[in-house]
């Protein structure tokens, strides 16, 4: 199996402080990750340098085996942002922002032709906001609004997947319907990086899991990264007893 | 008088008819570009620019070069100060905006006031509609056009930066780079507006435009056409107030874009103050029944 996102030794500072310290992650095409770390730990940190928004101290950072600048021009690359990072009264529509996705594919004034419009299309069928098409962004639940950006990435035909907490402010049954598109897309071949606080549904979503804490304390499935003396690792004793003891 | 009478007789003049087309292009490029700064929050940034572009024209003057080139140079160098306080020092944005334009300014200011034909100058400050060359015409002509068709051009691109710029990065474009033309644009936008209104007012063009539009619709692409329409329309009222009132003609059409706006604030049936405050009210007694 090829290797999709491969962080090699990466340290970031930003000023005096350290983010990151020699993470080193690698992760295999068609695999689902989920990213488990406290606020600071530098989950957002690793997904700016394996987007090339920020550059390494040290490390080197490869997508399909290419620079992130590489990948990123060849559009392989998706994020689905935070939703606190978006500004929803933006006036945009549904399949507007879905749209987005195909400017790479577009001529030099990003005028969509018909494959981009079809593209649209599909990708708003297979997230199943097609009705939606024609709504302003920000009059979607907070399920749909992250889907509305998944299918961005669909439409992009992305390979390689980055979720910052898509679950944050996400009902249940609607991060459930998440969990199941993101494994139809990793059948699909998509490879997808999630970071989340959710830890109860680690399992059913990821395929391996990542305990991080500015370096990567542990990288296996995520009944691993569960272990009660693993996450105290992380999160220290408090949290771990309490995920310990609520269903 | 008949309603024709009235509309006409003002541009019987030659330099009425030169009013209104500097003030309509102005008037349109400005509201194009407005759509965008009150989209990503850059209104202090057009103020900013739109006063820091004085010394570069005030300059471009006494070397005889053409004014977009020194507006060019000093809005490029007004944003890169602005990011240098910013960033390497403990002071935040809007002070540093702050700090920066205003001492541009004073310089173009000081400039004006030791350089010999002093007259031509100061109309830069205030505007000078009814005293257009027949060379400032065909330069606002040029300049607005360039400015007008890269925007239209170029116009996903630019909302996609102001909607998400990481995005923009993530599939290989230059969010910096798109931001800095922007500023770029609105360095040469100015340049056309201070001709019709004056280097005080141009912020108003630069901003009122688009909020007003935002007021108006969900949709970016009837912003784009919204704002530059209403811009036109209070550009050409303006005009004809200042003239059957003999007042100032920049003064005259930015109040005429504050009316306006004004009116959508109060009356949009989209985002206005009545309909929300409507909706607001009947919402609470749908949650009391």
């Amino acid at each position: 199996m090829s290797v999709a996102i491969d962080v090699k030794a990466v340290t970031v500072h930003y000023g005096d402080v350290l983010a990151l310290d020699q993470a080193t992650l690698s992760l295999d095409k068609g695999r689902i990750c989920g990213l488990v770390g406290m606020n600071g730990s530098g989950k957002s940190t690793l997904f700016k340098a394996i987007m090339g928004l920020v550059k390494p101290d040290a490390g080197t950072v490869t997508i399909d085996g290419a620079t992130p600048a590489k990948a990123r021009r060849s559009g392989v690359v998706s994020y689905v942002p935070q939703s606190e990072d978006v500004d929803w009264q933006f006036p945009l529509s549904v399949q507007d922002v879905v749209m987005m996705g195909r400017y790479g594919h577009m001529g030099p004034s990003r005028r969509p032709r018909k494959a981009d419009k079809l593209a649209v299309a599909e990708a708003l069928d297979r997230v199943e906001l097609a009705k939606y098409a024609h709504r302003q962004i920000g009059q979607l639940s907070g399920g749909q609004k992250k889907r509305a950006f998944v299918a961005r990435g669909i439409a992009q035909e992305a390979t390689t997947l980055l979720l910052d907490e898509p679950f944050a402010g996400v009902d249940k049954r609607s991060e459930a319907t998440i969990c199941e598109l993101l494994r139809e897309l990793a059948r699909d071949g998509a490879t997808i990086l999630v970071s989340t606080h959710d830890l109860h549904a680690l399992p059913d979503l990821a395929d391996e899991a990542v305990l991080l804490m500015h370096r990567v304390l542990l990288h296996g499935t995520p009944n691993d990264v569960l272990q009660p003396e693993n996450l105290a690792l992380a999160f220290g004793l408090d949290i771990a007893t309490r995920s310990e003891s609520t269903p | 008088m008949t309603i024709f009478d009235f509309l006409l007789e003002p541009f019987d003049y030659v330099f009425m008819q030169r009013a209104l087309a500097v003030t309509v292009i102005a008037a349109v490029v400005c509201a194009v570009l407005s759509c965008w700064l009150v989209l990503i929050g850059w209104s202090l940034m057009g103020d900013a620019v739109s006063h820091a572009v004085l010394p570069g024209v005030v300059l471009a003057y006494i070397v005889g070069a053409p004014f977009a080139v020194g507006a060019v140079i000093f809005g490029v160098l007004a944003v890169a100060l602005i990011g240098a306080v910013r960033d390497t020092s403990r002071v935040k944005e809007d002070a540093a905006i702050g700090i920066v334009f205003t001492t541009l300014f004073a310089l173009g200011l000081v400039l004006i006031s030791v350089t010999p034909s002093q007259t031509d100058l100061s109309h830069i400050i205030f505007g000078n509609l009814l005293g257009l060359s027949h060379s400032d015409l065909i330069q606002v002509l040029v300049l607005g056009a360039i400015t007008l068709v890269i925007l239209v051009i170029k116009r996903r691109d630019f909302t996609l930066f102001a909607f998400d710029p990481t995005h923009a990065h993530a599939i290989g474009l230059n969010p910096r780079m798109l931001g800095a033309f922007l500023l770029g644009l609105l360095a040469l936008t100015s340049v056309v507006a201070l001709q019709a209104v004056g280097v005080v007012l141009v912020v108003a063009m630069l901003i009122i435009p688009g909020a007003t539009a935002y007021l108006l619709t969900d949709r970016f692409g009837r912003m784009l056409i919204l704002a530059p329409s209403i811009s036109a329309v209070c550009a050409v009222v303006g005009l004809y107030a200042s003239y059957y009132l003999d007042a100032a003609s920049g003064g005259m059409v930015v109040l005429t874009q504050g009316a306006a706006f004004t009116l959508v604030y109060l009356f949009s049936p989209r985002h206005g103050l009545l309909v929300t405050r409507i909706k607001a009210v009947r919402r609470r007694k749908l949650a009391a029944a």
